[in-house]
């Protein structure tokens, strides 16, 4: 009989040794003479645990966690095989609490299935979306998008359906449908995991966007930092061409949608819309004045869907269950479920998709156990280097768009990076600083120039040098820069700074003078 | 400026004009360039131009906005440190210390033997993981600093070191 067993090819995963482990199951296997079938899947998301190994036995699949190279012999010994007892055993996977209580409809197959197999992928409920949207009208496939409430997941969370609408208004002719997988925030890691994990979805997510506003090329702008995505990524799209999932004739429809991967170059901005377009037409990466928007007049000049990763991702579902389906997850205006991120200091990371409505406090202590060092929590950042730091004393805050807008933070991407008490929060409003002066692609001042004084005052301040009189102009700066920039990264860039010095204005005022 | 040298000089036209029919090629060029030669030099920055019908300011205008290219030849091996708040909130700053220290120069350096190049990047995608660390394209997490000297021994395993 032969052996399956899993171990994830994902990024995060080989960085913990998965590679290694990977060779010594299939040494161990060759010794011992069992026929094995090893299969690098995506990761599941529990990242304390990983490498996670899984095993397919007649239960199900039983994991194996944190397994190091050196684990691997005794866990044959220990009958691997048909998931015998071990001190690392995890039991059935599926029934792991951190997984089994969450609600993946974006990630159900990400740590599943096996990345680069359209077979697989089929199997797993794939390309189930793309089949029904063939039958419908491009305005029904609108409608379905604009029904389930999805929102752009990039972080401007903008409603998926109205661009989409926007783009299949224009006038037939050339039209491109365009994949920001520039995930630059700090603490966020969801896209590239469902790229390593199930890139599938994606391609069908785009080919899908394609066919409801007639694009016939899709570009996947993908940051250079990425690697293991982008091989992923390209093994996916060959095997969907191969399948004729890609192409001329895309399931036999007649019609034709074609993907390639296009990689940045480590610039930060070119996460802005129109700044990723122009670096894909390969110009530097400086923002566009809107109007126009880039429905209207986006890559090359012509009509551009530009949708983040997951949002893509997601469509697939959305047309395989239904608008109503993905709509009954979540409340308010904040429908479907989010994957968030636990990152920083915290110990148990990794990936969390539920639907909107849970709180801060769920998120870090059920999921994440607090923080890795043991000490307090004290704030954590949400979004991204732009977003706002929020003090543990606003833990109970739901994590909607709502919600977090209303304490004057932002969702963003669903990134959270969390902090322990030994923190400075004048040296993190700094790195904020800092962060826009090194990014900042420089067509604006207040961006340009504000970020380098801000980072000079804040220094004054660390200093101790008149920090009454440095932290009322570093206000008047970020309001400046709020009010004055031309895109996001400058006109964002001093909420992380003005959320410290709101919510923790001792680290500025009791510096004591050097 | 260094002339471009003969070989240097034919990759860059076999480059160009492999890609030169690409909708906006010029990073795609510049990747290609970049991922044969290890570095973009300045002196191939007039013939990218040419090639492509762009000015020269244009061509180095997109070679200095992307961090990711670079006009000087790299060490034999990159060592990326992650600088973002994911790795700051676990001991990030005290292992960028520790690398600058250890190998002796500063980000966007190389060292002078020649042997390691030291860049700062924001963020891996690695933050579940933090701190990050990439080596010549390998990805390594829970960086700390003795395992950093472990790593370095690993891809350059120099008894003087």
């Amino acid at each position: 009989m032969t052996l399956t067993v899993y171990v994830p090819r994902d990024a995060g995963a080989l960085s913990l040794g998965a590679g290694e482990v990977a060779h010594a199951i299939a040494r161990e296997a060759t010794a011992r003479g069992l026929e094995l079938e090893l299969i690098r899947n995506g990761s599941r998301g529990a990242y304390w645990l990983e490498p996670l190994v899984e095993v397919a036995t007649a239960r199900g699949r039983v994991a194996y966690g944190p397994v190091s190279a050196g684990d691997v012999p005794g866990l044959f010994d220990a009958d691997l095989q048909s998931g015998g007892a071990h001190r690392l055993s995890l039991g059935l996977t599926a029934a792991i609490p951190w997984l089994a209580s969450q609600q993946r409809l974006t990630f159900a197959r990400v740590g599943v299935v096996d990345p680069a197999s359209v077979a697989d992928y089929v199997i797993h409920g794939g390309y189930q979306g793309l089949r029904r949207a063939l039958a419908m009208s491009p305005q029904t496939v609108v409608e379905a998008i604009t029904g389930s409430g999805l929102r752009g997941r990039g972080g401007a969370a903008f409603p998926t359906g109205i661009k989409w609408k926007t783009v299949l208004e224009q006038p037939a002719g050339q039209k491109y449908v365009t994949c920001n997988a520039d995930e630059g925030d700090s603490g966020t890691f969801s896209d590239r995991m469902l790229m390593e994990g199930d890139p599938l979805s994606l391609v069908e997510g785009m080919t899908i966007a394609g066919l409801a506003v007639g694009a016939t090329q899709g570009y996947i702008y993908l940051r250079a930092e990425y690697p293991h995505a982008h091989r992923a990524l390209n093994q996916a799209i060959a095997a969907a061409y191969q399948a004729r999932y890609l192409g001329a004739d895309v399931m036999g429809s007649g019609k034709r949608f074609d993907l390639e991967v296009r990689l940045g170059a480590g610039a930060y901005i070119c996460g802005e819309e129109t700044s990723m377009l122009e670096s894909l037409e390969g110009r530097r990466g400086e923002v566009r004045v809107r109007p126009p928007l880039p429905a209207i007049k986006g890559l090359f000049g012509r009509p551009t869907i530009v949708n983040n990763v997951i949002t893509l991702a997601t469509v697939p579902t959305i047309l395989h269950r239904g608008a109503e389906f993905y709509a009954g997850y979540g409340l308010g205006k904040s429908r479907g479920t989010l994957p968030l991120q636990l990152a920083g200091n915290i110990k148990r990371a990794g990936l969390v998709e539920r639907a909107f409505g849970l709180t801060l406090r769920e998120l870090l202590y059920d999921y994440g156990g607090g923080s890795a060092s043991g000490r307090p929590l004290r704030a954590v950042q949400v979004g991204g280097p732009l977003g706002a730091y929020i003090p543990a004393s606003q833990f109970d805050t739901v994590v909607d768009y709502e919600a977090l807008a209303g304490i004057g933070a932002l969702l963003g991407h669903g990134g959270i990076v969390a902090f322990d008490d030994t923190v400075d929060m004048a040296r993190m409003a700094r790195y904020a600083m800092e962060f826009c002066a090194v990014e900042s692609c420089g067509k604006c001042t207040p961006c340009r120039i504000g970020s380098t004084r801000g980072m000079e005052v804040i220094d004054r301040i660390i200093e101790g040098r008149d920090t009454e009189g440095n932290v009322r102009r570093l206000e008047e700066l970020c309001e400046l820069m709020v009010q004055g920039s031309l895109c996001g990264l400058g006109g964002m860039a001093p909420f992380p700074v003005q959320s410290a010095l709101r919510h923790f204005r001792g680290d500025f005022t009791a510096r004591v003078a050097q | 400026m260094e002339a471009l040298s003969f070989e240097h000089g034919e990759s860059v036209r076999r480059i160009v004009g492999d890609l030169k029919g690409r909708p906006g090629p010029l990073i795609e060029v510049l990747h290609a360039i970049q991922a044969e030669l290890g570095y973009v030099p300045a002196a191939a920055v007039p013939l990218v131009a040419s090639e492509l019908n762009l000015s020269r300011a244009e061509v180095h205008g997109v070679v200095s906005f992307y961090h990711f290219f670079r006009s000087t030849p790299p060490g034999a091996h990159t060592v990326s440190v992650c600088r973002a708040e994911s790795c700051q909130a676990v001991g990030g700053e005290a292992l960028a210390a520790h690398a600058r220290r250890r190998l002796g120069v500063d980000f966007h350096e190389t060292t002078p033997d020649g042997r390691f190049s030291l860049e700062p990047v924001y963020c891996l995608g690695n933050c579940a993981c933090s701190p990050a660390v990439m080596i010549d394209g390998r990805l390594h997490g829970r960086v700390s600093p003795e395992r950093f000297d472990t790593l370095l021994a690993g891809v350059d395993p120099d008894p003087k070191r």
